[in-house]
């Protein structure tokens, strides 16, 4: 049997996905999809991304068998993917590097990208620096405001921040800001988007990239264990590093995969970014997926206490793997992960950002119920320096 | 024949430019939608587009961008523009209305639900601004059903395949969009302009119509010799921003007939 590959040419994951784009864009993602296809085949593109991924990276991230966690909750053994120890600190540069070098392949001088958390903001000006292009990032002012330390790291790195004002003033307006900025200066700009999310090609290509994550993971897994995880358990915002982490595993059907959502004050409370556990589908910045709206088709605003996984949206390709069953998704309320986030200070010196400290909150729920023989694998997305200030704040701490 | 090749048939016996005005339904306020459509018809529109609020309006600039944050702060829905255009039916409004807006709302509503109680309002067509011919198959089929329009845009940025594929997909007018960017009034129109309308006249023999940076006396003028029709959009809307409460309507409707008429502009 052959295995289906995805996405299909219409750029659809099932009937999710697809191209929702204003006319003005529409060649410029042909075109990017047909330098994209030219740079896969192209051996020297490879070469290049690996050596970079490698000595500019630090790739591969370590799996760490997460020993005390492991013994704190007295079950499965887990193992984080500690993509927290990627340069600049999360999962995404891969992407970040990935699309960079194939603006240098297109000839484009002028890099946009948005950012949230502004680890996808960091990452973009990083490459854009080292790479020689001019970078604008932007950024929702409420998401300026909790992420001020991100912000001058951009700026130190020459990035010019756009601060959003529209909307909700979080990643779903930097999006939107994004989009009309490129659909004005389309000719010599490339927009790096940061997340699994936008129109086809998009989806495809920040999955490819961050594929890395899994493909590592995978060998790894074997190599510390002779078998493959029972569980991989990642956040889930736009989900960028839940797909670069489930995707080399989505032919292994025993492993079962589950991907964490923002909780917020709770599902029931409707202050959530729950997008797959509570939406329902629509279109919004280009693609067909679950999204969180009213009855009248407009976007609801969310709330999270990571601003990494404020997002009304999510990623096509998680809606298709909801949809087929082949993963679940669950939510972790604020609260939970900040429970999370301190169980793994305390227990293994592990600061994580607030994003990734949703999934070690899941974790914490259902280690204990599993045998020691199974193995949970975690995608340790970032690191929780960025988080110092909105913890302080949640736990009552004045800094 | 349905109003919207009627009117143009009516523009070219008559040798005259149409000129399609665009407001955001619900904006500054629902009850006025009504006044200002059948204002800016009386000051000299041909067609009138009703723009559907949506919470992301990623293409629109920040003129209309705030319409519709105003028109979704009174609650404005598609149901509720559907009202809006049924009022004017009733009222005698004989002029062509065409809904302009993204995907979602009308995905929320259902397609074929949409294609029906917009037939039976007496809407004409609609403009989906993010859907193009390519993820439109669905919404054609269930509009054409009902002898309704759907417009796509063309842009200068579209190779001539892809305006032949539209081409070949629209009906009612092709959208041609004057510039790469969102809308909004600008002062100079775009030289490349007279080739690319050129461009696309080349695969089709719908009316032209257009749009983005349209506001004044002379861009209609300049389109005119052009193409069959102008759109102009925020420059309405700045135009109601600018008025009174009360006398909104009025100012339009001068502001229409100052765009629309072929004598040149009289001095500020």
């Amino acid at each position: 049997m052959t295995v289906p590959v995805y996405p299909d040419a219409a750029g659809r994951f099932g009937e999710f996905g697809g191209r929702f784009v204003p006319e003005t864009l529409m060649a410029a993602h042909e075109q990017l999809e047909r330098a994209y296809r030219e740079a896969r085949h192209d051996e020297r593109f490879g070469m290049e991304l690996n050596r970079l991924l490698r000595s500019y990276v630090g790739r591969p991230t370590p799996l760490y068998f997460a020993e005390a966690l492991t013994r704190h909750l007295g079950g499965a053994r887990i193992y984080l993917k500690r993509e927290d120890l990627a340069h600049t600190g999360a999962h995404k540069i891969n992407n970040a590097l990935g699309q960079a070098l194939l603006a240098k392949r297109m000839g484009k001088p002028r890099i946009i990208a948005e950012t949230g958390a502004g680890q996808h903001g960091v990452a973009t000006a990083t490459v854009c620096a080292m790479l020689g292009f001019q970078c604008v990032v932007y950024m929702g002012e409420e998401d300026i405001r909790r992420q001020a330390l991100n912000v001058f790291r951009m700026k130190l790195l020459g990035a010019e921040v756009r601060p959003v004002t529209s909307g909700s003033r979080t990643l779903k307006d930097a999006i939107n800001e994004a989009m009309r900025d490129w659909v004005t200066n389309v000719a010599d700009t490339f927009y790096i988007i940061g997340s699994v999310v936008g129109a086809h090609p998009y989806p495809m290509i920040v999955r490819d990239f961050q594929s890395v994550i899994g493909a590592e993971a995978r060998e790894q897994m074997l190599a510390a264990e002779g078998r493959l995880p029972d569980v991989a358990v990642a956040c889930v915002g736009g989900g960028s590093n839940a797909i670069g982490l489930f995707y080399p595993f989505t032919h292994d059907e025993g492993v079962r995969l589950t991907g964490v959502e923002a909780g917020g004050s709770g599902v029931e409370t409707g202050k959530h970014a729950a997008t797959l556990v509570a939406g329902r589908p629509g279109v919004l910045h280009g693609a067909r997926s679950y999204l969180l709206q009213d009855a009248a088709g407009q976007v609801l605003e969310t709330h999270s206490i990571s601003a990494g996984l404020d997002y009304p949206g999510v990623g096509p390709e998680h809606s298709w793997l909801r949809e087929t069953g082949r993963a679940q998704y669950v939510s972790v309320t604020d609260a939970e992960a900040l429970d999370g986030f301190q169980l793994l200070c305390r227990t293994e010196g592990i600061i994580p950002a607030l994003e990734p400290a949703h999934a070690i909150a899941h974790v914490a729920r259902i280690a204990p119920s599993m045998p020691s023989s199974q193995t949970i694998l975690v995608g340790l997305s970032g690191r929780g320096d960025k988080d110092m200030a909105t913890v302080a704040d949640a736990l009552g701490v004045t800094l | 024949m349905s109003r919207i090749p009627a009117t143009f048939a009516r523009l070219t016996a008559e040798g005259r430019t149409g000129l399609i005005a665009y407001v955001t339904a619900g904006f500054p306020t629902p009850s006025e939608t009504p006044d200002l459509v059948r204002a800016l018809v009386n000051g000299g529109a041909d067609i009138i587009e009703l723009g559907v609020p949506f919470s992301d309006p990623l293409a629109d600039g920040a003129t209309v961008q705030r319409a519709n944050q105003v028109a979704l702060e009174h609650g404005v829905s598609l149901g509720d523009v559907l009202a809006m255009v049924r009022e004017l039916r009733a009222g005698g409004l004989p002029a062509p209305l065409i809904a302009m807006g993204y995907y979602n709302p009308v995905l929320a509503y259902g397609l074929e639900r949409f294609a029906e109680d917009a037939a039976a309002s007496g809407l004409d067509g609609i403009i989906p601004v993010d859907v193009p011919p390519e993820e439109g198959g669905p919404l054609a089929a269930a509009l054409a059903a009902r002898g309704l329009d759907v417009i796509f845009l063309v842009a200068p940025t579209s190779p001539d395949e892809r305006i032949a594929k539209i081409a070949g997909m629209a009906s009612g007018f092709l959208y041609c969009v004057s510039l790469a960017g969102v809308t909004g009034a600008r002062g100079e129109l775009p030289a490349g302009l007279p080739d690319f309308v050129a461009r696309v006249r080349r695969h089709t023999t719908l009316p032209l119509a257009v749009g983005f940076g349209v506001s004044r006396r002379e861009h209609v003028a300049r389109i005119g010799e052009l193409c069959e029709a102008a759109v102009i959009g925020s420059a309405i809307i700045e135009s109601i921003e600018a008025a009174p409460a009360g006398q909104r309507a009025a100012r339009v409707r001068a502001f229409v007939a100052d765009v629309t008429a072929t004598a040149p502009a009289s001095p500020a």
